[in-house]
């Protein structure tokens, strides 16, 4: 080989080329590697805990028509499978929110534990947690356990609302306006909290910890139910969306000279967000960093085709928060940490490598 | 091409803030030529193009083909009007391949997925598809832009009616020879049939290219016409506020401007 073409093809190894057309297909082989392994990261999570099970010797009582023995049936109907069903809802709840919030905010920073949606839904269930008792008994017995979950997702949209009444002007959303008021908000909520918190007795302070950090610990049937029907609407509402994000991408005036509607977009966004977020912190807590760092991965990966980065969030946002909840698990067995610690220690360090590593400014 | 395919604007009014900037502005393009829309800074060109797509609120109407704006879904629009913007940021690690795709997703042409490399091809981008947005020049990024605004109306005609081309400053940090290129494009553009319609700033480029000027100046459209009509010395010293002589090159028909002249011009006035 000549010394000039040698150079050529060096050149062209380091200029960044990627062959065509990659990333649509490596995103899908994604999907069904990211399939696959929420399987068998599913499959661990059954089997694994304080009370060893066998999996494979339920499974073959289960087919051959055998009695499962009464705790075991207990540990793994009861306590695992709705932990388990929670965790993926939840992880996928909370990664896909981010990433279309990001879509929408064109930032890759945007998440609805920034702009004050999950810190509205908190404060919200710390109010159900210390006023409960206020209110009428018979609402009180008619809500249950529910009180605080219920209250957790209006608090949600109540907050979302508000942040998009504030920020839209003649049918206009301004992401800028967004972003501050969800500053504003976020502040006015720890601010409320802190009140209550303040005059919260001890066993209340107990369930505001623990609530405040996120858990799947509690997990039961009832409340998986009450978050599926919302958490699936906003799943199935964010593929439709895909279009839509990229143009986004452009800048809203040049996304609409493509052909999008754009104001419609953003509303079934927003709608989205505030449905799977609220339903999401309703039934565990604060679990940050999910919604920042599964999109972000996603993205180094397969790029931000929101068509692919929408599904794979979901199943990576559902692997990781089911594999940080084994984390959680083992680590000081058989108690167990807050997820939402695990969470923000893993997640947080990546947030500031997000920050340091980018390209462009954050545009408004 | 018939007489209704036009793109006109009628009493445009526009305000940004409090202050009215554009009063009552009447515009007319026709289909198979290039327009430009010239002035001087602040003079409205780049809010007339703004009201025109539709991008900030304003008063009076705008008909392209015959139809009013207003009653078209933005797919229906986007299938026979692109729009350029003046400049773009991207915020993703988007390709420029992926980039220009976004152009495939309304326009008629969504079948041919050979369209964007020949779209990047055509405004001399060819081995860039596989690069990132980001990481291009501002050159380069313009041109990717101009790539996918052509890659959704590639057709300069679709089923007998014009698509059309909005570029705002489309040769704003472009070096001359890709200057060349963007202005062969939109000529070649309307040569077909398709209506084009530039804000530009560059006076000669203009002049060479553009079939009609509108001349802008203080939120008016102060005289429109071809560029022998339009770029006279008397309306450029009147609008730009500085002597600026204009000469024709030897065949005689395209006005140029020679400002390095202006300091004998000047010295003559006195």
């Amino acid at each position: 080989m000549s010394t000039v073409t040698a150079e050529l093809s060096e050149a062209s190894k380091q200029s960044n080329v990627a062959p065509l057309p990659d990333r649509r297909i490596r995103a899908k082989q994604l999907t069904l590697i990211l399939a696959f392994s929420l399987l068998l990261v599913s499959i661990f999570s059954l089997t694994s805990g304080a009370s060893g099970i066998s999996l494979w010797r339920t499974l073959s009582d289960l087919i051959q028509g055998r009695e499962l023995a009464t705790l075991d049936r207990v540990v793994l109907f009861d306590i695992r499978l709705p932990r388990l069903a929670m965790g993926i809802l939840v992880g996928a709840a909370l990664a896909v929110s981010g990433a279309v919030m990001q879509g929408l905010f064109r930032n890759p920073l945007a998440d609805p534990g920034i702009v004050g949606v999950s810190a509205g839904a908190g404060l919200a269930a710390i109010t159900a947690i210390v006023l409960g008792s206020l209110l009428p008994a018979t609402l009180q017995t008619y809500l249950g356990s529910a009180l605080v979950p219920v209250s957790a997702f209006l608090g949600g949209w109540a907050s979302t609302l508000l942040l998009y009444r504030v920020s839209t002007r003649a049918g206009q959303t301004s992401v800028a306006t967004m972003l501050l008021a969800g500053i504003a908000l976020g502040a006015l909520s720890g601010a409320a909290s802190g009140i209550l918190v303040y005059i919260a007795d001890d066993s209340q302070l107990r369930d505001l910890t623990f609530w405040g950090m996120g858990s799947l610990a509690g997990a039961t049937w009832g409340k998986v139910l009450t978050a599926l029907p919302i958490i699936a609407l906003a799943l199935v509402a964010a593929p439709m969306l895909a279009r839509g994000l990229n143009a986004l991408a452009l800048g809203e005036a040049a996304a609409g000279h493509v052909g999008i509607p754009v104001q419609r977009v953003k509303n079934t966004a927003i709608l989205a967000v505030a449905g799977a977020t609220g339903a999401a912190v309703a039934i565990s807590g604060g679990i940050g960093f999910i919604g920042i760092v599964v999109p972000h991965l996603l993205r180094l990966a397969t790029g931000p085709d929101h068509n692919t980065l929408l599904p794979n969030a979901a199943l990576l946002g559902a692997i990781l928060l089911l594999a940080a909840d084994m984390i959680a698990r083992v680590v000081i067995a058989p108690a167990e940490l807050p997820i939402g610690i695990v969470t923000a220690i893993l997640g947080a360090p990546v947030f500031l490598w997000i920050l340091l590593k980018r390209r462009v400014d954050l545009v408004l | 091409m018939s007489r209704a395919f036009t793109l006109e604007a009628q009493g445009i009014r526009a305000c940004l803030g409090r202050k009215e900037i554009l009063h009552s502005v009447n515009f007319t393009a026709a289909a198979g030529r290039v327009t430009a829309i010239v002035g001087p800074n602040g003079s409205g060109k780049t809010t007339l193009l703004r009201a025109i797509t539709g991008e900030i609120a304003h008063e009076g109407s705008v008909t392209l083909n015959g139809l009013d704006v207003n009653h078209l879904q933005p797919w229906q629009l986007a299938a026979i009007r692109a729009v350029q913007p003046q400049s773009s940021t991207i915020a993703f690690p988007f390709t420029v391949l992926e980039i220009t795709r976004l152009g495939l997703s309304a326009g008629l042409s969504a079948a041919d997925s050979s369209i964007p490399i020949r779209a990047l091809e055509a405004v001399g981008l060819g081995g860039f598809a596989g690069r990132m947005y980001q990481d291009l020049s501002g050159g380069e990024q313009q041109r990717v832009q101009l790539a996918r605004v052509l890659t959704q109306v590639w057709e300069p005609v679709v089923s007998g009616k014009p698509c059309w081309l909005l570029l705002d400053e489309p040769v704003a940090s472009l070096d001359i020879g890709h200057q060349f290129t963007v202005m062969d494009l939109a000529r070649n553009y309307a040569a077909h049939g398709g209506g084009v319609i530039a804000v530009m700033h560059d006076l000669n480029l203009t002049a060479m290219f553009a079939d009609d000027v509108v001349l802008m100046d203080g939120g008016n459209v102060v005289t429109q016409g071809t560029p022998t009509e339009v770029l006279t010395d008397s309306t450029l010293a009147q609008t730009y506020g500085c002597p600026v002589p204009v000469n024709t090159t030897p065949p005689g028909h395209i006005p140029f401007l020679l400002p390095q002249a202006r300091v004998q011009m000047a010295s003559r006035s006195i």
